[in-house]
C-alpha cells in the first residue's frame, strides 16, 4: 500500500484486514515487526508550509529529510536536534523521511543542548487504527491546548497511528564551530570533564567521549557553536576550565569538526563491525560503571555520558549484564531472532506497561499497526 | 460559566467522606469547616468561585495515594491544586469535590550538579527551585510571571512557559521525571535523571494534562548554569506592524535572544503611570534581551540594533548597566499590576505564528472598537504567545459577559491565524467551550480516550479542558 494523500491513507487503513508494517524511507529498521503488509508512506511527500521568520515548517510525513534540510539551508536554518542517519549503522538503503525521524524520536549530539526531536515537534496529523484522521498540536511554539499527543506520537514507532503530516520548529544555522579535544582520558575522568563543561556557562552543543577515537586512542570532544568571536572566547575559557584533566587541543577546521561530530552522531565506529548494537540512556555519572558492566567490544559516550552506545557479540543479553539501573537500554541492531528473544525496548514496570497497553488499545483497538514492535 | 451540577449523593455523605479522609491523614490536613474551605473557592480566575466539599493537604506521596484511594472508593471528584495561581480556572472547585492541595509537599529531595538535575516535591514554588541551586550558579529555566507563588505541580499540569522560553523552552522541555499517583492510588515513576523515554513518552503526555491524568508529587527537573550576564535593549516604534516585522527579522538573523517582549501603547502608558520606568510614549515597544559574556552581549546587541535601525525606531535604548537593565524590565514586569490598578481586566493567552503578528494586532484593534472595550497588549513576541488584556468593569452588569465574548473572538482569531487558544495558561474552565474552534470532534474524542486509560471513572478534575457536553456521558457513568 502506498497512499499519496491523507484521505487515501485513511481509506486504506479503514480497509486493513490483518496488520500493517509502516515504513517511511525504510532506513531505520529498529525493532521487529510481525509478518504484515507494507504501508509505505513515502508517497505523502512535500513541504506544506515554511515560514523562516516564524522558525516553523510543516511537511508531509514522507518528505525526504534531504529535501527539508535543503530548503532550510537555503534560508540559513537547520534542524537543530541533529537527527542521526541510521543507514551506515544498520546497513539500510533508502531515503530517510521526516516522519521516520519523528516516529523514532531521532536526535543527535546537540540533543544535550537544545532537546530531542520530540522537543522540536509542534504538531502532528495522523490516522488512528480505525481510519480516523486526527490532529494535535499546531504550528506555533507555545501551545498547551488539550493533551500533548504530539509528544506521545514522537517515539511511538508508528504503533499509535500512521502519521500524515508533521510541523516542527527550526533554528538558524550558526556562524562558527569549535571543538575542544582532550586525549587519553579514562571513561570516568572523561564523563567528569564533560559534566564540568556542561555545567559551565559556555553553552556546550556536543559532549562526547570515545574510548577508541578515530585514531584508536581515547578522545573527549566538546563542541561550541555560535558567532565567531563568541566561539573563540568560549573555546579559550573551556580550555582553562578543563586544563586540570590534561592537555587540551582546539579544532577549528569546519570539515574536520563536521566529520568528527557526524562520526559521533551516526556511531560510525560500529559501522561494518560484527555484533549487536545497543543504546543506553542513563544519568551521565552512572555511565562509566554501566559501560564496564556491559563488557562491550566497543563503547561510545554521547550527551555528556547520558547516551552510551555499546557493541556486543551477537545475541548478548545486555539488560541481564546491566541489572537494575535508572534508565533504559534499546536494542538497535541485531538479527530478528535476537530482537524477538530480547525485545527491542526496555521492559516497562508493570503499571507503566499497563498504561502503555491501555493507550495502544485506544489508538489502535485492533492492533493493526506494527504488531510486536513495542509491546 | 457552566459547571456540572454537584452530585447530591456526595453532598449528603460529606461527613462520611471527611471521616474517611481523617483516617488516612493527620487531623489538620483535612479542612472541612465552611469558613476555611472558602480560601480554596477559586484560583487566579477570580470571576468564578465555589467552595469545595473539603480540602486535603497531604505531605507525602503515600498520603496522596491514600487520599485518592478513599476518593475513588467514594466516587468523589478530586481537583488537584498547586498554589492556585491558574488564570484559566484549572483549580476551580465544584461543591462536591475534594481539593487536593500539594502545598505541604515542598521539600528539595536531591540536587545533583554533576548531572544538572534537581529532584523536588511538587508543591515547591517555581522560584524557590532556582533559589535552591542559585549559590552554585545554577537556575531552573521556565519562569512564569507568577513564579514567586506558583508551584511546580501547577507548572507541570499547565506546561507553563515564561518570558525566557524562546531560548530555554517550556516546562515539558525541562522536565525529566515525575512520581505520579493515579486516581486508584497506584504510584508510578515516569522518567528519571536520564533523557528520553524507553517506551511511549508518557512524561510528555502528563505534562500539560491539567491534573486530569494523575497527581504529580515529585519531579526531576533539569537545571542549567546561569549565563555570565544578560542585558536588554529597548526599542520603540510608531506602528505595531513595524515592531512585528522587526521581531521577525531578528529571529531570522540567527541571533537567539532569551526574550523578546512586546507592549502596545495602552500598556506602555499604564506601566509608565504605575512604575515610572521611563518608557517612551510610542505605539509599540520591544524589549529584547541577550545573554553571554560582556563581549558576546555587546556583539549580539550590536546586531539586533542594526536590524532595529533598518525599521526606523523612534527610540533605541541599550542598557549599559545592571541598573539600566532593571529599569527597562521594571515596566514590563509590573504590567499586570499596572493594569489591575486602573481596571478590571481579563488576561488572554492565545498563540499565533510570529509572522501573523501585525494582522492579528490590527484585527484586535478593530474588535476592540466593535465591543467598546479597551485592550492592552503585552506578550512574548519571540514565540507568538500573546497576552491581550481586555479591560472591563466588574461592577457593571453585563460587562464581564461582554468581555468574555470579546476574549473568545480574539482566541478564535488566533486559531484562524494558524495559532491556538492557549500558549501557557492552559484551558481550564476558561477556554473549555472554545475547544471545538480548534479541534474536530474526533480530535477531542481521542484525548478523552487518553483520560479513560488513566482515570476510567473520570474523577480527576473532570469538568475542565473539554466542553462539558463532550464529557457528560463519561462523567455520569
Amino acid at each position: 500500500m502506498r497512499p499519496d494523500n491523507e484521505a487515501n491513507l485513511a481509506e486504506m487503513i479503514w480497509d486493513v484486514q490483518e496488520s500493517v508494517r509502516i515504513r517511511g524511507g525504510g532506513t531505520r529498521a529498529v525493532g521487529f515487526v510481525a509478518e504484515s503488509d507494507l504501508l509505505d508512506l513515502s508517497g505523502l511527500s512535500g513541504i506544506t508550509l515554511y515560514e523562516p521568520g516564524a522558525l516553523t515548517m510543516v511537511a508531509q510525513a514522507g518528505t525526504p529529510l534531504a529535501e527539508i534540510e535543503a530548503a532550510l539551508s537555503a534560508e540559513g536554518q537547520r534542524l537543530a536536534f541533529e537527527p542521526m542517519d541510521h543507514r551506515g549503522l544498520l546497513s539500510t538503503k533508502g531515503t530517510p523521511t521526516i516522519g521516520g525521524v519523528v516516529a523514532a524520536n531521532v536526535s543527535g549530539p546537540r540533543r544535550i543542548q537544545v532537546g530531542a526531536a520530540r522537543d522540536f515537534l509542534l504538531g502532528v496529523r495522523f490516522v488512528d487504527g480505525q481510519g480516523t484522521v486526527i490532529k494535535n498540536g499546531g504550528r506555533v511554539m507555545k501551545n498547551v491546548t488539550g493533551y500533548d499527543l504530539v509528544k506521545l506520537l514522537a517515539g511511538s514507532y508508528g504503533t499509535l497511528g500512521a502519521m500524515s503530516e508533521v510541523s516542527f520548529k527550526v533554528l538558524p544555522k550558526v556562524e562558527s564551530t569549535g571543538v575542544v579535544l582532550i586525549n587519553g582520558l579514562s571513561d570516568r575522568d572523561a564523563v567528569r570533564a564533560l559534566s564540568q563543561a556542561l555545567g559551565s556557562p559556555y553553552e556546550v552543543s556536543g559532549a562526547a567521549h570515545a574510548p577508541k577515537g578515530i585514531d584508536g586512542h581515547p578522545v573527549t570532544m566538546i563542541r561550541l557553536e555560535g558567532f565567531e568571536n563568541s566561539v573563540s572566547y568560549r573555546l579559550a575559557e573551556m580550555q582553562k576550565l578543563l586544563g586540570g584533566f590534561g592537555e587540551t587541543v582546539v579544532e577549528r577546521d569546519p570539515e574536520r569538526t563536521t566529520a568528527g561530530w557526524k562520526w559521533v552522531r551516526d556511531v560510525e565506529a560500529f559501522h561494518n563491525q560484527e555484533g549487536d548494537v545497543w543504546r543506553i540512556s542513563v544519568k551521565p555519572s552512572d555511565a562509566p560503571e554501566l559501560a564496564a558492566r556491559a563488557e562491550a567490544d566497543g563503547v561510545l559516550y554521547d550527551w555528556g555520558g547520558g547516551l552510551v552506545w555499546v557493541l556486543l557479540p551477537k545475541g548478548t543479553d545486555l539488560r541481564a549484564r546491566l541489572g537494575e539501573f535508572g534508565g533504559h537500554a534499546t536494542l538497535v541492531r541485531a538479527d530478528d531472532k535476537t530482537k524477538k528473544q530480547l525485545g527491542t525496548f526496555h521492559p516497562e514496570p508493570t503499571p507503566l506497561a499497563a498504561i502503555s497497553a491501555g493507550l495502544r488499545a485506544k489508538f489502535d483497538p485492533n492492533g493493526i499497526f506494527n504488531p510486536g514492535l513495542m509491546g | 460559566m457552566e459547571m456540572p451540577t454537584p452530585d447530591p449523593a456526595i453532598l449528603a455523605k460529606k461527613e462520611i467522606i471527611v471521616a474517611r479522609l481523617r483516617e488516612v491523614l493527620p487531623h489538620d490536613a483535612v479542612i472541612d469547616a465552611p469558613e476555611e474551605t472558602r480560601a480554596y473557592e477559586c484560583d487566579a480566575l477570580t470571576a468564578y468561585k465555589c467552595p469545595p466539599l473539603c480540602v486535603v493537604l497531604p505531605a507525602s506521596t503515600e498520603e496522596v495515594s491514600a487520599v485518592l484511594k478513599v476518593c475513588q472508593a467514594e466516587g468523589v471528584p478530586v481537583v488537584p491544586r498547586g498554589s492556585g495561581t491558574s488564570l484559566a480556572g484549572g483549580a476551580l472547585p465544584t461543591a462536591d469535590c475534594v481539593i487536593l492541595g500539594v502545598a505541604r509537599l515542598n521539600e528539595v529531595l536531591d540536587t545533583d550538579y554533576e548531572n544538572r538535575t534537581i529532584r523536588v516535591q511538587s508543591g515547591r514554588t517555581n522560584l524557590s527551585v532556582s533559589g535552591a541551586v542559585e549559590e552554585e550558579g545554577f537556575f531552573y529555566a521556565p519562569d512564569p510571571s507568577s513564579q514567586l507563588a506558583c508551584a511546580i505541580a501547577g507548572n507541570i499540569a499547565m506546561n507553563s512557559g515564561g518570558a525566557h522560553c524562546l531560548k530555554y523552552g517550556v516546562t515539558t522541555n525541562n522536565l525529566l521525571g515525575v512520581t505520579l499517583v493515579l486516581m486508584d492510588g497506584t504510584v508510578v515513576e515516569i522518567g528519571g535523571a536520564h533523557l528520553d523515554a524507553g517506551g511511549l513518552d508518557l512524561l510528555g503526555l502528563i505534562c500539560g494534562s491539567e491534573g486530569q491524568l494523575g497527581v504529580v508529587t515529585e519531579a526531576t527537573l533539569r537545571i542549567l548554569r546561569k549565563p555570565e550576564g544578560a542585558r536588554p535593549v529597548l526599542m520603540g516604534f510608531d506602528s505595531n506592524e513595524v515592531a512585528g516585522a522587526c521581531v521577525s527579522d531578528i529571529i531570522k538573523a540567527g541571533v537567539l535572544p532569551v526574550a523578546i517582549e512586546f507592549m502596545d501603547r495602552p500598556c506602555i502608558r499604564a506601566c509608565e503611570a504605575f512604575a515610572g520606568a521611563g518608557y517612551p510614549d510610542v505605539e509599540a515597544l520591544l524589549i529584547v534581551e541577550v545573554e553571554g559574556s560582556g563581549a558576546e552581549i555587546e556583539h549580539q546587541l550590536g546586531l539586533i540594533m542594526e536590524i532595529a535601525r533598518r525599521h526606523n525606531p523612534v527610540e533605541l535604548r541599550e542598557s549599559k548597566s545592571a541598573e539600566e537593565s532593571a529599569k527597562i524590565w521594571l515596566g514590563r514586569k509590573s504590567a499586570f499590576g499596572a493594569m489591575g490598578q486602573i481596571n478590571d481586566y481579563m488576561c488572554l493567552d492565545g498563540t499565533i505564528p510570529v509572522t501573523s503578528l501585525p494582522f492579528v494586532l490590527r484585527r484586535i484593534g478593530e474588535l476592540s472598537k466593535e465591543y467598546g472595550l479597551d485592550v492592552a497588549n503585552v506578550f512574548h513576541a519571540g514565540d507568538g504567545n500573546m497576552h491581550p488584556l481586555i479591560l472591563f468593569d466588574a461592577n457593571k452588569p453585563g460587562d464581564l459577559e461582554l468581555c468574555e465574548e470579546f476574549g473568545a473572538d480574539i482566541l478564535r482569531l488566533c486559531v484562524e491565524a494558524g495559532g491556538c487558544l492557549t500558549g501557557e495558561h492552559g484551558v481550564g474552565v476558561e477556554k473549555r467551550d472554545l475547544m471545538y474552534d480548534q479541534f474536530t470532534a474526533e480530535d477531542i474524542e481521542v484525548q478523552l480516550r487518553v483520560k479513560d486509560v488513566f482515570d476510567p471513572e473520570w474523577l480527576l478534575n473532570p469538568a475542565k479542558v473539554f466542553p462539558l457536553k463532550s464529557t457528560a456521558s463519561r462523567r455520569a457513568a
